[in-house]
């Protein structure tokens, strides 16, 4: 099946990621000297913490990919939808990558937890010590190494267990008839449903929002939801298109890539709506603890973040708003395409100005340590993704929708 | 639609299924007859592209009334806060546009919800005071209507009526206004 795809594509990337790993090396010994000549003006900086934080980027983004098809399956099933059904093997094989990343998640906060979160120095919250922080101390009760790896350790349990029961009842739907399987599909999928309303918000105040310890946005999970579901729904378009044009999944016409691109398109907006939203009641409330995390991004640092400030809304906003506008291009592989790499590109960004102003500040940057860390992370989900392909058919059997989703037609 | 003059005459076939009356549309274009519309009580997919009718500028007239909108609210907004009467608040200078971008997106919305209202009900030729063309009142309830515009077919009215009639038209009237 797609084994000569994923195959080449793993290959380009170890290829890739092994010549990014030399540049490291180069890299790793520039960043010491600089750490030499600088002196003790940033005590805790050590050049692994980029390493780290693009680790965790990495990993965070990559999460997101993998769980939201997850998302996407339990709100089909859900919505009792039944365009989707001719391509639900590719949502179903994003989340196979999870284990992984909940491995490499608990892995870099145990090994580099004090590195990248501020609030685990213990020091903050002793009253005695100059470092006692009284607004960290106040978050004690939820910001706590113990809680903070049971939850963690949670969501990704979680999510793999739930979509393991809901990828297993697919495959048994394949060899027998009868709705069965349906119903108890969509009994997980609400389970979840309800699971990734509470975890998708904690999980991007764990993940992301802490990192900024003072700093704190109710709009913040929804905003890394929504950044999260339209890069899930961006890569769920690339592979069906990748699968179509090499003869798999012919079953998928025009008005199921129609219909990914309204998702695309749309979910682009509502990413803007709420980036907008936080971005304009921090501005207009004016509170200089809440300004801190734009200032931070737009002029902090020597102003190192600016240009991923603006090619993010570039890249998530103003790009696929124009280029999926009509209905052509909806319609069009190539402009699909295009779109869904803008978004794909663009949603890293989102996750970068989020993270690194935080973790390395003005040690930040976008050179081969970025561009290897990428490519090991994309590598690996390529691989997740086409080795979960292989095991299946690729248009589902006895699915009571597929015959509607065959002759799925919008015009 | 709108494009109705007084005094023509409509031929009007009347179709018991939906599926006879898509195909119905394929033999009749192909005969060389041109329709004028087809009127069902629900949506039938594939017609319009069967009817060959060109792509909607409904697109195109939203833009400008949404256009319309903003740049109402950009007036409106630089007008009272930026011009007339200046004012700080929160610190910001006098005029400073995020502030109103969500006055921005709310009157292009309305703009141009209230403008394709406005559109609907001019391009169906309905209002408070305007009788509606009806060319049967059965396609409200159960039946398909084809009308077939005379002053634009240069076939005869005879035969035309005896190609509907093998279309699978249950009966054809005339109609005229």
């Amino acid at each position: 099946m797609g084994l000569g795809a994923g195959v080449v594509l793993v290959a380009l990337g170890c290829f890739l990621a092994a010549s990014g790993g030399g540049h490291e090396t180069h890299e790793v010994a520039h960043a010491a000297g600089a750490e030499h000549a600088e002196g003790a003006a940033h005590h805790a900086y050590k050049w692994t913490n980029r390493l780290w934080a693009n680790v965790w980027l990495n990993a965070i983004y990559f999460t997101g990919a993998s769980v939201i098809g997850m998302f996407f399956m339990s709100y089909n099933y859900l919505a009792q939808a039944g365009w989707s059904v001719a391509f639900k093997r590719v949502p179903e094989a994003l989340p196979a990558y999870l284990p992984i990343m909940g491995i490499v998640v608990l892995a870099v906060f145990f090994l580099a937890g004090h590195d990248l979160f501020h609030w685990t120095n213990p020091a903050l919250y002793d009253t005695a010590s100059p470092e006692y922080d009284p607004i960290i101390a106040g978050k004690r009760g939820f910001l706590n190494t113990p809680f903070y790896v049971i939850r963690v350790a949670l969501y990704f349990v979680l999510w793999y267990v739930l979509w393991r029961m809901i990828r297993s009842y697919s495959l048994q739907e394949d060899l027998s008839a009868g709705t069965d399987y349906y119903y108890k599909s969509l009994r997980v999928g609400v389970i979840f449903l309800v699971v990734f309303a509470v975890t998708s918000s904690t999980s991007a105040w764990d993940f992301v929002m802490s990192i900024d310890t003072h700093w704190f946005s109710t709009m913040f999970g929804w905003y890394t939801l929504a950044s999260w579901h339209v890069t899930g729904l961006a890569i769920i378009t690339l592979t069906v298109l990748a699968l179509k044009e090499r003869g798999y999944l012919q079953v998928v016409t025009e008005s199921h890539l129609h219909d990914l691109g309204k998702f695309m398109f749309a979910f682009s907006i509502f990413w803007t709506y709420v980036w907008f939203a936080q971005f304009m009641l921090i501005y207009y409330a004016n509170l200089p603890e809440e300004t801190i995390h734009y200032r931070e991004i737009f002029s902090g640092f020597g102003g190192i973040y600016k240009a991923p400030f603006f090619i993010n809304l570039t890249l998530n906003f103003v790009f696929p708003f124009l280029v999926l506008m009509t209905t052509a291009a909806k319609r069009t592989g190539i402009i699909l395409k295009v779109a869904a790499w803008g978004i794909v590109i663009g949603h890293y960004f989102d996750f970068y100005v989020n993270i690194m102003p935080g973790t390395v500040g003005s040690h930040g940057g976008f050179g081969p340590m970025e561009f290897g860390m990428i490519l090991i992370f994309a590598s690996g989900f390529v691989w997740s993704v086409y080795s979960q392909l292989e095991k299946a058919n690729l248009v589902p059997k006895h699915h009571p929708m597929l015959e509607e989703s065959l002759h799925h037609d919008i015009n | 639609m709108s494009d109705v003059h007084s005094n023509s005459k409509f031929l009007v076939g009347i179709y018991d299924d939906d599926d006879v009356v898509l195909q119905a549309v394929k033999d009749i274009r192909k005969a060389g007859v041109k329709i004028h519309e087809v009127y069902s009580p629900f949506p039938i997919h594939g017609l319009d592209v069967a009817l060959g009718h060109p792509r909607t500028k409904l697109g195109i007239a939203a833009f400008l009334f949404g256009l319309t909108g903003t740049l109402t609210a950009i007036s409106l907004t630089f007008y009272t806060e930026g011009y007339d009467w200046p004012m700080i608040v929160g610190g910001k200078d006098s005029y400073s546009p995020i502030i109103y971008i969500p006055i921005f997106f709310e009157l292009t919305v309305l703009f141009s919800a209230l403008g394709m209202v406005a559109t609907f009900l001019l391009s169906n030729g309905l209002g408070p005071t305007v009788k509606p063309l009806m060319y049967d009142l059965r396609t409200t309830d159960n039946k398909f209507a084809m009308t077939i515009d005379m002053s634009k077919n240069d076939i005869g009215e005879g035969d035309i009526e005896s190609i509907l009639k093998r279309s699978g038209a249950a009966e054809v009237n005339i109609k005229q206004f």
